[in-house]
């Protein structure tokens, strides 16, 4: 889009104004760039129709850089909320769409933003439905924060709850650990490997509904470790359930030059977040299908098997380091800080 | 050499635990100076793979852990008078008398958290209205950096920057321990990456006066393991002598081009040391020439003298001479979350390590 047919090249406060800019901005950008029946109706909201039980998952994106490998906080936006639906046992259908954009961004920025949700969006088989514009003051936002609200039909076999976990259940992760939250790092320390870190974020709501339709109730949960890490989640997890956890470092899906990225910034990978990766606990008769099936999904291909809930040290996850020893794997506390030496 | 995997390999590593199973007979207590070295082997569930007889004391060498109260709190009181600080990462969450460098941040004072001193001199030159600040903390391994930084900045003529500095040294640290008269240490394994700067010569001293064996040791699991079985053998051989398991690393001369550097900004002098008090001649001070960019001679800030926490049996642990899981208020009033010393805060710290990553449940 030629952003002279705004008539500035960057967002100022009259684009949040609710006047003439917002409409022109919205006309020009949203509008034209999503093109669908709810957005085209210009209404305060939309009415859509589900069958059966409905999931809700609402998440906000701050991230920065806003422009990173392997994505943009408008792909990220899409594809974390609708994964969040899926960890519902659900179908993410539609999506709200909130921006809140510092004054100063530039237009094209923005456009690519809008773009980038459109096609994870397209990608993900979700429509954005509603949204809204706000604009602040240059200082008190940084560039952009997306809010997103997933709305999905659940899936008719799924039975997903903490409660239906029981002890032997197989815990299963999707693919490497780390990859996100390491390319965020790396940009930001200026690192550069002999071949770039990505983000890792994508959607995984079809192989979901794919392990749902073969695996039904005998997936008991899935989770995503996002913020916080595997580490964070599997500890949440075993606390809410009462039981033990168990895993194996040798098990945990880590690609070499993440590992290596870990171990130059200082940051344990078990504590890094993820964007394309899900745990699911899984009833352990199916557990080696399940692998099998996510293992010739593209999104699982690095799937693994790394451990089980036991009724050994409940509320706590235990792991086996890669020579035998044991040791507590808790949960983040504060954030994970650069260390020393 | 991929000195990851191969360092962490399962086979060798069990093969040195089982020599150090076979050869061991009597009771030793070994020491690891170094705070990583403690990380390394609570991490990797070692001390529950080791025999009993086989004590490892944790040491300290922390420098987070062993940074004075006051120092903290100089830091917030210049963040608090518009100071741009810079800080490693793992300072920020260690309570000063009244809270930590990461509140005083959130209440609206401008710290930065960095990799490098020398990123903080750019700092220094982007921002040429403001004072800027590096927390300069750390044994012998960062004190070329810091000090690279400061010569940096004289090379630019850069008049805004100054460091906090409070670098101890490991060789009277580990004096004052073996004059403790509670010691009761047979062995060290010496702080590698210490040591890959500073080299070994300092350290024959120390066997010769103490007739005590030292195995200057990496941190990967195979080194923890290979270092304590050459310290234990040397044990119950009853020979004492310095060794280097760290080879590929640590060299007997050192780094000389580091050692050079530091010499050029810094001098020994008499440090403070948190939980242990204050050592003769066991830290680097900054030499008259550069004290210019020296923060505490810069702004005045001195002789703040800040009473610890009475609970905290900070020293008893950085000596050694009690394990985390002895103090009453461990994981109860003192958690991460709500440290009272810095030794439950810094990612090097041995309660920090206990409190993550071991569990009397899961121990024998």
């Amino acid at each position: 889009m030629d952003t002279t047919e705004l008539g500035s090249d960057t967002i100022n406060l009259g684009h949040g104004s609710g006047g003439t800019m917002t409409r022109d901005l919205l006309d020009k950008i949203i509008f034209k760039t999503f093109n669908n029946p709810y957005l085209n109706q210009k209404h305060d909201g939309s009415i859509v129709k589900f069958n059966g039980d409905i999931a809700i998952s609402t998440d906000s994106f701050v991230i920065s850089p806003i422009f990173f490998k392997g994505g943009d906080i408008g792909e990220l936006a899409v594809n974390g909320t609708v994964n969040d639906v899926a960890m519902c046992g659900a179908i993410p259908k539609f999506l709200s769409l909130a921006f809140i954009v510092e004054e100063g961004l530039a237009i094209s920025d923005f456009t690519k933003i809008v773009n980038s949700v459109k096609m994870a969006a397209d990608k993900s088989g979700v429509q954005i439905i509603t949204g809204d514009t706000k604009v602040v003051e240059r200082g008190k936002g940084d560039k952009i924060f997306i809010n997103t609200t997933g709305f999905g039909e659940v899936h008719p076999k799924a039975s997903i709850s903490a409660d239906n976990i029981k002890i032997g259940d197989k815990i299963i992760v999707s693919g490497f650990i780390a990859q996100h939250g390491m390319a965020i790092m790396s940009q930001r320390e200026g690192l550069e490997f002999e071949s770039t870190i990505e983000s890792d974020t994508t959607n995984v709501n079809f192989l979901v509904n794919d392990l749902l339709d073969t695996f039904g109730n005998k997936i008991h949960l899935f989770r995503d470790p996002t913020r916080g890490g595997l580490a964070s989640v599997l500890s949440e997890i075993a606390t809410d359930i009462n039981k033990g956890v168990t895993i194996s470092e040798k098990r945990i899906p880590l690609e070499k030059q993440v590992a290596a990225a870990c171990e130059i910034l200082g940051l344990d990978p078990m504590y890094v977040a993820n964007e394309g990766v899900f745990i699911a606990i899984v009833e352990a008769g199916v557990a080696d299908a399940v692998v099998q099936a996510m293992r010739s999904n593209e999104k699982g291909k690095n799937t693994s098997c790394i451990g089980e809930v036991t009724d050994e040290h409940p509320n706590k996850v235990v792991m086996k380091s890669l020579i035998g020893g044991k040791r507590i794997v808790s949960p983040l506390i504060g954030e994970q800080l650069p260390r020393i030496c | 050499m991929k000195y990851l995997s191969e360092y962490r390999n399962l086979e060798a590593t069990k093969k040195y635990l089982d020599e150090i199973h076979k050869i061991t007979t009597r009771n030793w207590n070994v020491m690891e100076i170094c705070g990583g070295q403690t990380h390394s082997l609570v991490k990797n569930g070692i001390l529950d793979l080791l025999p009993e007889k086989v004590r490892m004391i944790h040491g300290p060498g922390c420098p987070v852990c062993v940074t004075p109260l006051n120092l903290i709190d100089k830091a917030i009181e210049l963040l608090e008078n518009n100071v741009i600080v810079c800080s490693f990462g793992d300072m920020i969450r260690v309570p000063g008398s009244k809270r930590s460098l990461l509140e005083a941040k959130a209440s609206g004072g401008d710290l930065r958290i960095l990799y490098s001193p020398i990123e903080a001199v750019s700092i220094a030159k982007e921002n040429p209205d403001k004072e800027v600040v590096f927390f300069a903390v750390g044994f012998e391994t960062t004190a070329p950096a810091n000090a690279l930084s400061v010569l940096h900045a004289e090379k630019e003529g850069i008049t805004n920057y100054s460091i906090l500095a409070s670098h101890v040294l490991v060789p009277p640290a580990m004096e004052a321990i073996l004059d403790d008269e509670l010691c009761n240490i047979d062995a060290f394994l010496g702080a590698g990456h210490v040591c890959a700067i500073m080299g070994m010569q300092e350290y024959y001293p120390l066997v010769k006066k103490y007739e005590i064996p030292i195995v200057i040791t990496g941190f990967e699991p195979l080194d923890m393991v290979q270092g304590i079985y050459m310290a234990v053998k040397q044990l119950e051989e009853g020979r004492h002598a310095l060794e280097n398991q760290y080879a590929r690393v640590v060299k007997e001369h050192g780094n000389k081009a580091a050692i050079n550097v530091i010499g050029k900004v810094f001098e020994v002098g008499d440090r403070e040391w948190r939980g242990i008090g204050e050592i003769p001649n066991s830290g680097y001070v900054i030499r008259e020439a550069y004290r210019k960019y020296d923060a505490e001679a810069k702004f005045g800030i001195g002789n703040i003298k800040v009473p610890e926490n009475s609970s905290c049996i900070a020293g008893e642990i950085l000596r050694g001479i009690k394990k985390p899981n002895q103090c009453n208020q461990f994981g109860k009033t003192c958690t991460p979350s709500n440290p009272l010393g810095a030794p439950m805060v810094s990612s090097e710290g041995a309660c920090a390590a206990y409190f993550h990553f071991s569990d009397n449940l899961i121990s024998s």
